[in-house]
């Protein structure tokens, strides 16, 4: 069995953003040229995660969704804003395999045995993004990282599961962005409470990190946005028509990178996990 | 001619119906998502996807007028290829015991049961990519390389009465049935349309299988 590389995008509006600690969401590009990039460098799945869908209660996402499933064809996660099986429903007839839940789910609970009913558990993957409080406790957050909840992260993971979720997102949003590594301990604490497979998200700085959060966090998958998109920004050749001029473009037209970011190529990145001997799929291409 | 995808509210219909459409302009068909059941009688190919339990896979495809008469017809008795993916092949066996004992259509002999891996420590469902081994040759695994990765989400296997069927195997703690088939149909547990070049070899082989 393999450990996934699942590339995260964060989608806003038209533009695959990145922030920090989910703030400052800056423009890198279009969220399809890089989805069917990473397809090809061997990406095991994709995650779209619409960043402000939850704030202002927009879908704006569908048509990204649309075409990406058209031209990838490894599993495609949407997350962001949904709050009714309705909205569950019209990602998966755009073309998704399955759909993360958050914010509604903390709210409505209930909303995860409903969808896992009508869709498949496997369809249904709930999305934990905590804050460390100390001692080994951590909150879990809503709305894209802005609302805290009062619920400890580790405990309503277990309920989750419990309602029906057929996989768990787990992102730190202290460790988003910052390239410090992940939160091994909240990712360990939650893949020791559950049954069901848990992907890592939040802190990659390195491909060190990567392997850290698979031997030490026993993440069953890793969720990586900033390593390998700063990568990209960097290498590949960047027009006008990559993106659509909304939001902060001025670091994209730079060309920055991140100085935490030890940033890397998605297919770099298996060929050192393989060698630290983890079983990953080796690139295909299609 | 049609490549007919069934449509009985099964989850991710439309991503299966992607990579068809992907595949099928080669071929020069066409790809009908339905849940009519005449659409059936202009069929090349028949596919059924299936994402969720058993039983209510079964609920929802006998909740389609005319829909399990006109498939035994045209897979049956017409003999087009049929291709059943996920829960759409476990379907394909005498009885699911997923929550409860459930018939299946019954076209393969054989159960679908809980996975019980040899090793605990392998987390329920299997849930990712893992590698293939081919029981006997067939067509629709032309050019597939022993060892290839598919994608897999399941609970359940199906253990077939006569090996014969069993055409690939997956290992998760102790090996599993990956692909089933006889005559003209063939069922895989794994999901050739997330499946990336592997699935998209599998899928085009199946739109060219002369069965």
């Amino acid at each position: 069995m393999t450990v996934r590389v699942i590339p995260r995008l964060e989608i806003k509006g038209p533009n695959l953003v990145k922030g920090i600690h989910f703030e400052g969401l800056r423009v890198l590009g279009k969220p399809e040229v890089f989805a069917r990039h990473y397809y090809e460098e061997g990406a095991d799945e994709l995650i779209y995660i619409d960043a402000v869908a939850s704030l202002y209660g927009r879908n704006s996402i569908l048509g990204i969704v649309e075409r990406t499933a058209s031209e990838t064809f490894v599993p495609l996660t949407v997350a962001g804003g949904l709050r009714t099986l309705d909205d569950i429903r019209q990602v998966l007839r755009a073309g998704a395999d399955k759909v993360a839940l958050n914010t509604a789910a903390v709210k409505n609970p209930r909303l995860i045995s409903e969808a896992a009913h009508k869709f498949g558990s496997s369809t249904i993957v709930v999305s934990i993004e905590a804050i460390r409080l100390g001692k080994g406790r951590y909150e879990a957050y809503t709305d894209f990282g802005r609302e805290s909840t009062g619920v400890d992260a580790i405990e309503w993971a277990a309920r989750a599961v419990e309602l029906g979720a057929g996989e768990l997102l787990v992102t730190s949003i202290d460790r988003d962005g910052g390239g410090k590594g992940f939160d091994i301990g909240l990712t360990r604490k939650i893949a020791e409470a559950v049954p069901v497979p848990v992907i890592a998200g939040g802190g990659g700085g390195a491909m060190e990190d990567v392997a850290e959060v698979i031997g030490e966090g026993a993440a069953d998958a890793v969720s990586i946005a900033s390593l390998l998109h700063y990568h990209l920004i960097r290498t590949l050749p960047v027009d006008d028509e990559a993106f659509d001029a909304e939001g902060n473009i001025e670091f994209l037209r730079r060309r920055g990178g991140n100085k935490n970011i030890a940033d890397c190529g998605l297919g770099v990145l298996k060929k050192f996990l393989a060698g630290k001997g983890f079983d990953v799929r080796p690139a295909e291409g299609s | 001619m049609n490549v007919v995808i069934i449509d009985y509210g099964s989850g991710n219909l439309r991503s299966v119906a992607k990579a068809f459409e992907r595949a099928a302009g080669e071929f020069g068909l066409t790809v009908a998502v339905t849940a009519d059941a005449r659409a059936l009688s202009d069929a090349s190919h028949v596919v059924l996807p299936g994402v969720g339990a058993f039983a209510d896979c079964k609920r929802g495809l006998e909740a389609l007028p005319g829909m399990a008469e006109a498939l035994e017809k045209t897979v049956l008795d017409d003999g087009k290829p049929f291709l059943g993916i996920c829960v759409g092949m476990q379907l394909m066996a005498s009885v699911g015991r997923e929550h409860g004992r459930h018939r299946g259509l019954g076209w393969i002999a054989g159960e679908v049961v809980p996975l019980k891996p040899s090793d605990t420590g392998l987390k329920i469902p299997h849930m990712g990519w893992n590698e293939l081994f081919f029981s006997s040759a067939h067509p629709v695994f032309d050019g597939l390389r022993e060892g290839a990765h598919a994608y897999f989400v399941h609970s359940y296997a199906f253990v077939c009465e006569e090996s014969a069927h069993r055409l690939a195997t997956v290992d998760y703690g102790g090996p599993v049935t990956a692909a089933i088939g006889r005559d003209n149909m063939i069922g895989t547990q794994f999901h050739p349309e997330k499946s990336q070049a592997t699935g998209l070899r599998l899928i085009g082989n199946f739109l060219g299988w002369k069965c």
